[in-house]
């Protein structure tokens, strides 16, 4: 048994810490958000630079072979930044989808340009209507002699305006709702009939409503088995949720040590209020419940590799103690700053946003404490 | 002891029922439901203030002599049930249920001719200056100072989280007359501020809810030798804390039950709405509605002990230590509701739209009545924060309640 981290994960966390230092302070990050594009191109080149596009991916083509703990490491400094450029939704859900599934000609092909930076991919996966069920799909795909033909609306693609391609889940036979019949597609974002209604969420990020009407795909843009990619699709969001929770330890940390910070400050009644002991205990609450996350998603990011089972129960419990975590943090963080708590002047609101919007990504609480338990019968 | 309206109550009932229908606009509604901070626009507010003010509605906790309609606790609480189930806009409360009961209570009867009418028919708004920068929980070491130039104080400082100054004519302010009293709270005046005058700046505060121009709750005042005459100032000089110490428990003493279970009624609809991704709505998965009759049963509770509370008050008075029961209680309850609908409309949480008032002709990312939701919940941070925050409610219950 060993929790310690390689060498060369301390030195791509020194390396991620350096770049959120030099580029990525509260006024900076506030800058980036309110700019018209919404997000620095600039950064994503330095990414590609810097080596960290190609962390996750086999050697083979060009990566640095790493596992889900260097993706770990990498998330959980992005989310003390909280970074808004498309590393989740192009490296890790991108990126999965190809490792996993894309044909070897297709991963040759685009593993080299994410790697490079000239490929940023958002996943559409969600639904108006499927709530967190990723099975549930009303867009179709029509096979249509060497390529298939595709039709719907999928939901809040995260990154969504600032990508060159999309994957897409569809439906390529069965009910709405069947396990079979879902397929996996890479669709550039400038194929005719697909337009994107872009907007920005409330945590300082942006997404897209993606509309296929009539699309037109190369069979050999399929990633995985058709009719039986929901296996593959379940495993890629899985690991978005080991991601998503190391950026979530982020997000809790800083939202911990302002918390305390600012108690030490903030003085009233002659007395930094800090030394009031209901106010302690809240923080002490807080740091367990941070403590509690960062061992889940240790657990999750060993786990997230093992049989599909195992991984599925790992995903969902780390999901579960993230979002009740999260909120407990988030609420008193703000409660304890008081009213510069709820402004937009102090970081600490901010990530309270990051932090309530975590927990309705890739299902929140009720979702995957349902899923859990289902595993567990 | 019973609950049962007797006849006149229910026709009471039903007239209050007829005019809210009649008068109660589309825009209004409109608005109620797109709402991020609880309120809906200067105009909105005032077109319906002025509704209830026309047929004696406005100020139902105002004695009669000053214009109140003189109802029994049953008729009060009769009025805020069917507001609530319609849905009627959030009245502005700093003229209404804040600064008027000190006006009574502590003003001359000049203050009182002045200012009571027209607070009663909606023609002047008013803010609370209250906190200050260095000031919130301990609120008595404001420092806000007025000198005493003969007739007037010349005023220097900076009040902060003041609620809707920039649409406010007149603001009721704390203000340090004596230095160097031996308690802090010994040296404050209460002291009513024309906001024309000049030297006075509103800067806005921006929340985490992302208001529209103008829109904005709170924001930072700032006093630059402002003049204020001393016939402005309610009651004695450096007495002004025992009149904040009242208005706070009138601030504090709303019922909250009535529109908590509107909005449980609005989570219900949404759940209907919604899909569970299952084939069914998401009203009808079992863990989701358990949360929601949860709230409702505690909003039971909280509507009985309102009841309770309220039903020993003769009119104008205040239920004094125990209004911290129902601040308490019910700020949690209003949270928890904005969380539940964050939980009720999943990923359509995260688009944002700042002006969520304009009807667009772009429709919406999701459904319409998610925009203001997330945002919501953002901004129900306050209610455990402001009119004295849950753990100043809970040290001051601890202490005249419990005698601890
Ligand atoms: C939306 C909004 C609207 C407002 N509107 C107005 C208005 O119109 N006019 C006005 O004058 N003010 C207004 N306020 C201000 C409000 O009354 C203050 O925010 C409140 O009194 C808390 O003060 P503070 O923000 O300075 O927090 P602080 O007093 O700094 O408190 C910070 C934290 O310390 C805790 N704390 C402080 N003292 C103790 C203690 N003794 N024991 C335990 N815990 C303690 C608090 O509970 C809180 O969690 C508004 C605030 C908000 C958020």
């Amino acid at each position: 048994m060993d929790f310690a981290f390689t060498e060369e994960q301390t030195l791509l966390r020194n390396m991620v810490q350096r770049f959120v230092q030099d580029n990525y302070d509260f006024e900076s990050r506030q800058k980036i958000v309110d700019s018209d594009e919404g997000w620095k191109k600039e950064f994503w080149a330095q990414f590609a630079e810097l080596g960290l596009l190609a962390a996750p991916f086999a050697e083979d083509f060009g990566g640095l072979g790493g596992s889900a703990i260097d993706t770990m490491v990498v998330m959980e400094e992005l989310g003390k930044g909280m970074v808004v450029e498309p590393y989740l939704p192009t490296v890790v859900l991108g990126g999965g989808f190809l490792k996993h599934g894309g044909s070897d000609a297709l991963k040759g092909e685009v593993i080299p340009q994410i790697i490079e930076g000239a490929a940023v991919i958002a996943a559409a996966y969600a639904e108006p209507q499927g709530r967190y069920n990723l099975a549930d799909l009303t867009t179709t795909a029509k096979k249509d002699g060497g390529a298939y033909v595709l039709n719907g609306h999928k939901a809040v693609v995260l990154g969504g305006p600032w990508v060159d391609k999309f994957v897409v889940t569809a439906r390529t036979s069965g009910g709405q709702r069947d396990e079979g019949g879902v397929s996996v597609f890479l669709v550039d974002k400038g194929a005719d009939g697909l337009t994107t209604r872009d907007y920005p969420t409330v945590d300082g990020f942006r997404a897209s409503e993606v509309l296929l009407d009539n699309v037109k795909v190369d069979e050999a843009n399929v990633i995985g088995e058709v009719d039986g990619g929901l296996p593959l699709v379940e495993r890629v969001i899985d690991e978005g949720i080991a991601a998503i929770s190391a950026e979530a330890i982020g997000v809790m940390k800083m939202l911990v040590d302002d918390t305390i910070e600012y108690s030490r400050n903030r003085k009233q009644f002659g007395v930094p209020i800090g030394s009031f002991q209901v106010l302690q205990h809240r923080m002490v609450d807080m740091y367990l419940n941070y403590e509690q996350s960062v061992s889940m998603t240790y657990m999750v990011n060993i786990k997230v590799d093992e049989e599909e089972a195992e991984r599925k129960k790992a995903a969902s419990a780390a999901k579960v103690q993230i979002g009740k975590a999260g909120r407990f943090i988030g609420q008193d963080a703000v409660q304890v700053h008081g009213g510069m708590g709820i402004t937009e002047e102090l970081r600490v609101g901010h990530y309270f946003k990051r932090m309530t919007m975590i927990d309705t990504q890739f299902g929140n609480i009720d979702h995957h404490m349902k899923r859990y338990a289902a595993l567990s019968d | 002891m019973d609950l049962a309206f007797k006849d006149d109550d229910l026709a009471f009932q039903k007239e209050v029922r007829d005019y809210i229908g009649a008068h109660l606009d589309d825009e209004m509604k409109r608005l109620g439901a797109q709402s991020k901070n609880g309120y809906i626009d200067k105009d909105g507010i005032v077109r319906w203030h002025k509704a209830l003010a026309a047929k004696g509605w406005v100020a139902p906790h105002w004695p009669k002599e000053y214009g109140g309609p003189g109802w029994t606790p049953a008729q009060k609480y009769i009025f805020d049930l069917e507001c609530a189930r319609a849905g009627t806009p959030t009245l502005s409360p700093m003229g209404l249920r804040m600064v008027a009961p000190v006006i009574m209570a502590f003003g001359t009867d000049e203050q009182k001719q002045k200012h009571l009418p027209p607070i009663l028919s909606g023609d002047t708004w008013w803010c609370q200056g209250y906190s200050e920068p260095g000031s919130g929980s301990d609120l008595a070491s404001l420092q806000m100072r007025a000198e005493d130039k003969g007739d007037h104080y010349l005023c220097n400082g900076t009040k902060i989280w003041t609620t809707h100054a920039q649409w406010a004519d007149w603001m009721f302010c704390l203000v340090r007359t004596d230095p160097d009293a031996p308690k802090k709270q010994e040296g404050i005046s209460f002291i009513l501020i024309d906001m024309k005058t000049p030297g006075i700046e509103v800067k806005p505060i921006i929340t985490l809810d992302g208001p529209a121009d103008d829109q904005q709750e709170i924001n930072e005042v700032f006093f630059d030798d402002v003049k204020v005459p001393k016939e402005n100032r309610i009651g004695e000089e450096n007495k002004g804390w025992t009149y904040a110490k009242y208005l706070l428990e009138f601030e504090r003493g709303n019922t909250y039950a009535p529109s908590i279970k509107r909005g449980i009624r609005k989570l219900r609809q949404i759940a209907s709405a919604e899909q569970d991704g299952q084939g069914g709505a998401l009203i009808g998965d079992p863990d989701f509605r358990a949360k929601i009759d949860d709230l409702e049963i505690q909003a039971t509770a909280l509507e009985f002990t309102e009841l309770r509370i309220f039903a020993e008050l003769a009119g104008g008075q205040n239920p004094g230590a125990k209004s911290s029961i129902l601040k308490t209680r019910g700020s949690e309850m209003q949270q928890r509701l904005s969380e539940l609908l964050v939980e009720a409309i999943g990923t359509y949480g995260q688009p944002f739209v700042q002006d969520t008032f304009v009807k667009s002709n772009e429709p919406r990312p999701g459904p319409d009545y998610a925009a203001p939701i997330a945002p919501a919940y953002f901004n129900y941070r306050k209610t455990s924060i402001y009119a004295g925050s849950n753990e100043i409610q809970r040290n001051i219950m601890a202490k005249l309640v419990l005698g601890l």
